[in-house]
């Protein structure tokens, strides 16, 4: 749905960006990792126009950004950043109305639509709503800035690092409601960020930048098992790639059939997770348990083991 | 935000900075509205059984003329120098930056007396070569704060507000002109505060203002006048300041930068 055709961009004799080609998917999570000075922000900025392109060009359902006014694409665009941006003279209600406001949303839409926003971030509206962000944690500005980025209902949704200033703590629930929410809304998301943990347990695809260019686009697992460059292999880890191979795979994916007396695992638990677990009890296997609590099967070490490397 | 509670403003009121700004405001109405009763404190200043208050105007009269002076002075500075202000920090002005900073640095270092001397034989005596002595005296202070302000507006909100889709224009009225008020609010009462005092400058070419108190005072060699037109700038420059000090919080009350 959004298509980047040999983008480039040039500040004088530097290619910050080098003939970058790619299509991001309708309702998927694209990650673009690399590290800093690689040209993924720049990258980003270019598709809302943030950043006007040297050549190349950008189409959004096919139609190419550049055919109306930028600040009228970026009101269609949803932008989240790492230091959230948040207005600091508007209250939380008002920071996530910005967008609603200048596309002349009444007010009772508005209204109805932050509500409904704060509650999804689990945000109390009779708490949060008229508070400043001065007032708020780092974790409920971040929060607040991506519900003012999704506060009009975007078909996309532009972050650049937006967890980086978070404690590790706070920044995996961040990731986990991020899930949420593109489950919730189908919204296509475009994320970069420099954590190649962050890319994998996000992305739907992820594409390695290096110097202005994209090295790979791919399935986090085929970036895995089939790096295409040394670059990617290094970035993407070697010494605990079989690791991260697991951590793609959810027990439900995994589960086979037959009856465990180990524990019980959910089934949204990740094999790392389960093998760690099994690891830590010191058993062979572990039963998968869904959500409502019925028996999906087991997971055997040899079954994990069948999942850590190259198919 | 919401005001304090009441209790705590009445607690505002018994601060001793605060009785001292009630002290000042009375007093200074006091002096305005019935000048003959503070006579035998000036008194054992004259010589020679003078008048020990000024009896050649009424000064409630005067003091008002005094500050419309100033604040029509301050107006038109602060419209000039904030429409520069915000012109130089566009992309396309500024390159105009330094040449606006020299012209208005000149207006700071040339003395208002000599702008009175200048503007005398081209504008005639009376009102307008002091306030446009006042109004080049008073744009440096509101303009390089317009400057600075606009200058250090935190970047990640600009970037905030421009990648949400504001156009130039949206962006500078709705988000960098209130991020940048308490300081613009700055320049306004620095540059008021000064005027007050260099307004009775004025009165040397024939402007309404205290100045002629000071100026009867040294021309008769009475110094209760000079000390009451002295007294009576300062007091105002002093009530001015704080007056505006209050504006500019309840102004800004929420304009937070982190």
């Amino acid at each position: 749905m959004i298509t980047l055709e040999k983008l480039t961009k040039r500040y004088g004799e530097a290619t910050v960006v080098n003939e970058v080609s790619l299509t991001v998917e309708r309702n998927s999570i694209t990650v673009i990792v690399g590290t800093s000075g690689s040209g993924k922000s720049t990258l980003l900025r270019m598709i809302n126009r943030l950043v006007e392109p040297t050549s190349g060009r950008v189409l959004i359902g096919g139609s190419d950004t550049t055919r109306e006014p930028a600040h009228l694409l970026r009101r269609r665009i949803g932008y989240a950043i790492q230091s959230h941006g948040l207005f600091p003279h508007r209250t939380v209600a008002e920071n996530i109305a910005v967008v609603p406001r200048l596309l002349g949303w009444d007010v009772a839409r508005t209204q109805a639509r932050v509500r409904e926003l704060l509650g999804i971030f689990q945000l109390d509206p009779a708490t949060f709503a008229d508070k400043f962000p001065h007032q708020l944690s780092g974790g409920q500005q971040q929060r607040v800035g991506v519900a003012r980025a999704l506060a009009a209902e975007p078909e996309v949704l532009l972050m650049d690092e937006p967890f980086g200033a978070l404690d590790p703590i706070i920044r995996t629930k961040a990731q986990d409601d991020l899930l949420d929410i593109q489950h919730h809304f189908g919204t296509t998301i475009v994320l970069v960020t420099h954590d190649i943990d962050e890319a994998f347990r996000l992305g739907d695809r992820v594409a390695v930048m290096s110097e202005g260019r994209v090295l790979q686009y791919g399935r986090p697992a085929e970036l895995l098992t089939q790096p295409s460059d040394p670059l990617v292999a290094r970035m993407t880890g070697v010494a605990d790639r079989a690791m991260k191979l697991l951590s793609l795979t959810s027990a439900a994916e995994a589960a086979e059939p037959g009856e465990s007396d180990g524990p019980e695992v959910p089934g949204s638990a990740s094999l790392r997770e389960v093998l760690s677990e099994l690891v830590w009890r010191g058993v062979n296997s572990a039963s998968v348990v869904a959500a409502d609590g019925t028996r999906k099967g087991r997971i055997t070490v040899q079954g994990i083991l069948s999942h850590g490397h190259p198919a | 935000m919401p005001g304090p509670a009441a209790p705590l403003r009445v607690a505002t009121f018994l601060r001793p900075a605060a009785i001292l700004r009630v002290a000042a405001a009375g007093l200074l109405a006091a002096f305005l509205l019935r000048p003959q009763s503070f006579a035998p404190l000036f008194a054992p200043l004259t010589q020679y059984g003078a008048a020990p208050i000024y009896d050649q105007g009424n000064l409630l009269t005067l003091a008002l003329a005094h500050v419309v002076t100033v604040c029509c002075a301050a107006a038109a500075s602060a419209i000039i120098a904030i429409g520069l202000g915000i012109l130089v920090t566009r992309p396309g002005g500024r390159e105009f930056l330094p040449l606006s900073r020299t012209l208005v640095n000149i207006g700071q270092t040339f003395p208002p007396v000599a702008v009175l001397a200048l503007a005398v034989p081209l504008v005639g005596f009376g009102e307008l070569p002091t306030l446009i002595a006042l109004f080049v005296y008073g744009l440096l202070p509101i303009f390089e704060n317009t400057v600075v302000a606009l200058q250090t507006c935190p970047p990640a909100v600009l970037e905030a507000a421009s990648g949400m889709g504001m156009s130039a224009r949206q962006r500078l009225l709705a988000v960098e002109l209130p991020l940048a008020m308490p300081l613009i609010l700055e320049g306004i009462r620095l540059s008021l505060v000064i005027n007050v005092g260099t307004a009775t400058l004025g009165s040397t070419v024939a402007a309404k203002g205290l100045g002629e108190v000071i100026i009867a005072g040294l021309l008769s060699n009475n110094t209760a006048f000079i000390l009451q037109g002295g007294l009576l700038t300062g007091l105002m420059a002093v009530l001015l300041y704080d007056a505006l000090a209050v504006l500019e919080r309840r102004v800004c009350a929420n304009v937070r930068i982190e």
